[in-house]
């Protein structure tokens, strides 16, 4: 039975249940993609987006679905302490696809700003899920958009209309927990209208020792002269997979700061598509990867500059240890009549020991002659010069790899903006890189 | 206090050193000269157990102990410290945090408890006058950006900070203009003491007018092939070093 067989013939069987305990501005979108899915199955390695992750291989086990939405007896606020100095966040639980709402953070929002699950909002704005739902993540492109829209049953909503500014980070945590393997298909969609301003972080966690396979199909609207800053951090454990493909959509004079942090996975791929659409856009997107056992990374990221005096900054850091493998392929496009672009992708990636994998994949198209771009990747091992430098001096060789391995991510993580998650992440990632579990002291999720 | 015995050493197969008999004792300053090539940097090298290095022959004792038989680091713990003829530039690791791991580890090693944060910075603080190092190259990454002239004066701060009884100078004069080879060479002598020995390295008189070694060895292809006191140094200054191998 090949991957794709599995999931067409459960949608033939569960339509009903799956409709029944969804929208039905999601329910509208399933049979185009069901025919998109169908059409496509999942991509090969042949297929250039796809090139460093086999998806079929993820996709082919056989997990169980809640797709009747049978509850899930936990409350995260109770369960989940995390104990990380200054991260003052207004905390949001999303558990597999659903959005926990029976407690809420007391911090109040802005009149008008929504955080909630994906299916309340279909009921009670369902003007903005309409004119949002399913325009960037077509379908039509990509197979997983097609799997997530066919299966998706619930996620989370984040609105925050004209004009209005989120002083408070919003702190999203998303909790894979299940007694039985399981499969999760999750939906997000974030609108900032025109002049708007959030900071979102999240935090992919898994709170059973169980496989699960996540896909999560993210749209994100950034209207013009509007602030975003996403951060995603994963820290899940060597059986998660993730899938999650994210479309970005940025109007003239907005900024945007993605950045996305990978700190402990099993098979992990992330696609990032952010079209600059008005002049004037900006985004930074920062990444770092740590990765050793047999895990996977692939981060695959398009910056399409479609409108002129635009700027995209990247800057991706991978260390792979053991024999994990990591995949960075970025690809600026520079599209004619995007002059005065201004573009640099940095990637720089250290493979700590030899049968660590490495495959960096820097693009860049321009089809405007007034533009100002770089991109560039390297690859490399730690520096034995120096490493010998500092064993001469006394310092134990485990102990020299390790300032080494902390130093080359340094400064990945030195651009991140959100003080908070920054300080926490220099703490987590010399925890992780000694070998410690990368969680958080007494989190009992965490465990 | 060190103990070499019939030496051999080659890199990649090829066989630098042929068989070095080297004793230096407590408080005594060693001048290592002789051309490119002939071998005092593999010798440094073997001392502090380069990686690269394939000792075929002989053996080493410090202090009695095989020093073959450690890890570099060990050597370091033991007493060791070796001033790189090119520091290495080690971007991302500040400063601070090298020498608070270096030093730690050594206390590990000689079972004393890690300094408290107060009282390394200032430790830290009070070396740091001996070479003159700014406070601004304290607090960057590890040589990274700094002169020749810093480099070296690094050098000097770091042997400070770990206070070694046997210190090996590799050309630590070389790229010095003559106000940092002074500040460099005065900075080592504030640390000499009678139980703290040196080899220096060295192509010029200029460095051992102010270090004023006890004795001068000639190395040549390998093999230590002239001893003589401080004399020999100004000889080879007007000589060169062709009569020397005349001689053989």
């Amino acid at each position: 039975m090949n991957s794709e067989k599995q999931y067409i013939d459960l949608y033939h069987q569960a339509n009903d249940l799956i409709c029944r305990h969804s929208a039905p501005l999601m329910n509208a979108h399933r049979q185009e993609a069901l025919e998109a899915f169908q059409r496509l199955g999942f991509p090969s390695k042949q297929v250039e987006r796809y090139k460093y992750t086999n998806v079929a291989q993820i996709f082919a086990p056989d997990y169980g679905l809640n797709l009747g939405r049978i509850d899930i007896p936990v409350n995260p606020y109770e369960v989940f302490r995390c104990d990380v100095p200054n991260l003052s966040t207004s905390l949001y639980f999303v558990l597999n696809d659903l959005f926990y709402d029976k407690a809420l953070p007391k911090a109040t929002l802005p009149e008008g700003v929504i955080i909630s699950s994906l299916g309340k909002a279909c009921e009670e704005f369902p003007e903005v899920v309409k004119r949002c739902y399913g325009q960037l993540a077509r379908p039509g492109k990509d197979a997983i958009n097609a799997l997530n829209t066919m299966l998706a049953q619930d996620g989370l909503f984040i609105y925050v209309p004209r004009g209005l500014v989120v002083d408070r980070t919003i702190q999203v945590i998303n909790i894979l927990r299940s007694d039985v393997d399981l499969m999760v298909n999750r939906r997000v969609l974030i609108v900032l209208e025109e002049g708007a301003q959030a900071r979102i972080l999240v935090c992919d966690h898994a709170l059973d020792d169980r496989n699960f396979l996540a896909t999560q199909v993210s749209e994100v609207f950034v209207g013009e002269n509007a602030h975003l800053e996403l951060y995603e951090l994963e820290e899940t454990h060597v059986k998660c997979h993730r899938v999650s493909n994210m479309y970005v959509q940025m109007q003239a004079n907005s900024t945007a700061v993605l950045d996305n942090i990978t700190l402990q996975n099993g098979q992990t791929r992330n696609r990032t598509d952010v079209q600059l659409a008005g002049q004037g856009a900006e985004v930074h997107m920062n990444g770092c990867v740590i990765a050793d056992q047999k895990q996977h990374v692939d981060n695959n990221t398009l910056i399409d500059h479609a409108a002129p005096h635009c700027q995209s900054h990247e800057l991706y850091k991978y260390v792979l240890d053991d024999e994990a493998v990591g995949a960075f392929a970025g690809r600026i496009l520079v599209r004619e009549g995007a002059q005065h672009t201004v573009s640099k992708e940095t990637n720089a990636n250290l493979c700590a020991s030899r049968t660590a994998r490495m495959y960096a994949q820097p693009m860049l198209e321009i089809y405007a002659d007034d533009v100002k771009c770089s991109h560039g990747s390297t690859v490399g091992q730690l520096g034995d010069a120096a490493l010998f430098y500092m064993r001469q001096r006394g310092i134990p060789e485990d102990e020299a790899r390790l300032l080494l391995k902390y130093a080359f991510v340094g400064e990945v993580l030195d651009s991140i903006r959100l003080e908070s998650l920054r300080d926490r992440l220099h703490h987590l990632v010399e925890k992780r890189f000694r070998g410690e579990l990368s969680k958080c002291k007494d989190c009992k999720l965490c465990k | 206090m060190l103990e070499i015995i019939d030496l051999h050493a080659s890199i990649n197969g090829k066989e630098i050193l042929k068989g070095i008999n080297l004793t230096v004792r407590e408080g005594e300053v060693h001048a290592l000269m002789g051309q490119n090539g002939a071998g005092k940097s593999t010798l440094s090298n073997v001392i502090v157990g380069h990686p690269s290095y394939e000792v075929t022959q002989g053996k080493i004792l410090f202090n009695g102990k095989d020093l073959l038989e450690l890890k570099p680091e060990d050597r370091a713990h033991e007493g060791i410290f070796l001033s790189f003829q090119q520091p290495v530039e080690i971007p991302g690791v500040s400063m601070v945090n090298f020498m608070r791991a270096a030093l730690n580890a050594k206390r590990k090693y000689q079972g004393l408890e890690p300094l408290s944060a107060g009282d390394f910075l200032k430790l830290m603080r009070e070396k740091r006058r001996i070479v003159e190092l700014d406070n601004k190259l304290a607090n960057r990454s590890v040589n990274e950006g700094f002169s020749g002239g810093e480099k070296k004066r690094n050098e000097i701060f770091q042997m400070a900070m770990l206070e070694p009884t046997l210190s090996i100078l590799d050309e630590t004069d070389s790229g010095l203009d003559v106000d940092a080879l002074r500040i460099v060479a005065e900075g080592f002598n504030k640390l000499r003491t009678p139980q703290t020995s040196a080899i220096v390295i060295t192509h010029y008189q200029r460095l051992l007018d102010y270090l004023k070694p006890d004795v001068v060895h000639v190395l040549l292809d390998g093999r230590i092939v002239k001893t003589a006191g401080p004399e020999l140094a100004f000889e080879i200054e007007k000589r060169g070093f062709d009569w020397i191998k005349e001689e053989q």
